[in-house]
């Protein structure tokens, strides 16, 4: 069993936010097929946040495969993150570190860099759902 | 459709002041509702209102369909906790608990001892000897062994240090996750709120200022940040609601309907506080704006 906390300052919605912690879980291999995830009731009672709100993140991660619900007993892990991920993620980082490289050579600052990378990775994000 | 709460042109007058005027809601059932507005905006009038403890000067109001307080059948389908989660100082939990299970009819017994039990208080206690906090836990074991179908809360963390207000609405939540019941809670700090409603009115100077979805609201809320220019000039589809200008450059929360196109603007997205307290701007200077006739009214 894990448990969720919340970052209220980090911008990102509640309901994102356990979203992504059970990502990160099942990356880091804390949470496996067949682990249930807390009940909505235990959730609201330790993080003191709207019902709904635990409802919307585990009807998200249950579209996408990882969780799923049985009425009545709780919801539990269904599919996983870590193999295949893991794997890719050796070359993309090599890659990115080429990129900080050349963005270095080419003069620009830490600061530069980053805002590059977040404005870039933005419009992709947008791209991607449009 | 059915309505938790349906008013229409409601208003609340005492002598020549309007506690509350010209509001217009409708919510619908299974929300967290909050109700956020400074100290004196007509938060309380508007509960009160609702619970039946006070009667229209003007419009109507409706709750779960019918009249507030039309009867006993009606008065056990709303929980009210007032504002300090008012008790029987010289009265015992155990008395409490007796004294809810004669008056209620739905009254759910294993609930209320079940509460108390996991708040480790002693029934033999009086309720003047507990702690801010733990009162407010008795309020609203009260108001929830009822079983309301909506449950109503003034103010009801104002007065507790933060981590008796964390427990107060880790207690409220559960209650919510259990079951079908509707809560529509007041405060004037949006960030008691943020996180348990998925519901939000704003109540101003007695004017209803905004209300809707959380979810909605932010999403059709941005602040645009760009080169200096006329808010006329924006498209039909986006309504300024804050505005500040430099000689070079203008910032602008505004409601829109769509996508926001201009390459011109950087469009930031709002926390629901931002959007809140620009509609608590937008009121001030639409009074400032009255001026004069503003201050008759409210001496």
């Amino acid at each position: 069993m894990i448990e969720f906390h919340l970052d209220s300052r980090s911008g990102v919605s509640p309901y994102l936010q356990i979203v992504q912690q059970v990502r990160q879980a099942l990356r880091l291999d804390l949470l496996r097929e067949g682990d249930q995830l807390p009940t909505v009731k235990e959730v609201v009672g330790q993080l003191a946040i709207n019902p709904n709100t635990v409802l919307k993140a585990y009807r998200e991660l249950e579209h996408e495969g990882l969780v799923s619900a049985r009425p009545g007993i709780g919801t539990f892990v269904t599919g996983n993150l870590g193999g295949q991920s893991l794997a890719a993620q050796g070359p993309l980082r090599q890659a990115l570190q080429r990129w900080f490289l050349k963005a270095r050579r080419a003069g620009l600052d830490d600061e530069s860099i980053e805002a590059l990378f977040r404005d870039s990775f933005r419009s992709a994000a947008e791209e991607d759902i449009a | 459709m059915s309505w938790v709460l349906d008013a229409q042109g409601l208003g609340k007058r005492y002598g020549r002041r309007w506690a509350l005027r010209d509001c217009d809601l409708q919510i619908p059932a299974g929300h967290v509702v909050g109700l956020v507005g400074p100290n004196g905006a007509g938060k309380t009038t508007l509960l009160h209102l609702a619970v039946g403890l006070l009667a229209p000067s003007a419009g109507s109001i409706a709750v779960l369909d019918r009249a507030p307080a039309a009867d006993a059948v009606q008065l056990a389908r709303v929980g009210f906790v007032a504002q300090d989660t008012p008790t029987y100082a010289r009265l015992s939990i155990a008395d409490h608990l007796h004294f809810g299970a004669q008056m209620n009819p739905a009254w759910d017994d294993a609930l209320a001892r079940q509460r108390i039990a996991a708040l480790d208080l002693d029934q033999g206690q009086r309720a003047g000897s507990l702690s801010g906090g733990q009162r407010a836990q008795l309020a609203l074991t009260l108001a929830v062994a009822k079983r309301p179908e909506l449950l109503v809360l003034d103010e009801p963390v104002a007065s507790l240090d933060p981590l008796a207000r964390r427990e107060f609405l880790q207690s409220l939540m559960e209650f919510v996750a259990d079951g079908d019941v509707s809560v529509v809670l007041s405060s004037h700090l949006v960030a008691d709120l943020e996180r348990v409603c998925d519901y939000v009115i704003v109540l101003v100077d007695s004017r209803l200022q905004v209300a809707g979805e959380v979810d909605d609201l932010l999403a059709s809320h941005r602040r645009l940040v760009g080169p200096r220019r006329d808010p006329g000039s924006l498209p039909s589809g986006q309504e300024v609601i804050e505005e500040s200008h430099t000689d070079r450059q203008s910032t602008m929360l505004v409601r829109c309907d769509g996508p926001v196109l201009d390459p011109a603007w950087t469009v930031e997205e709002l926390s629901l506080e931002d959007i809140v307290l620009a509609y608590m701007g937008h009121a001030d200077s639409a009074r400032r704006a009255r001026g004069r006739q503003g201050l008759e009214v409210l001496s």
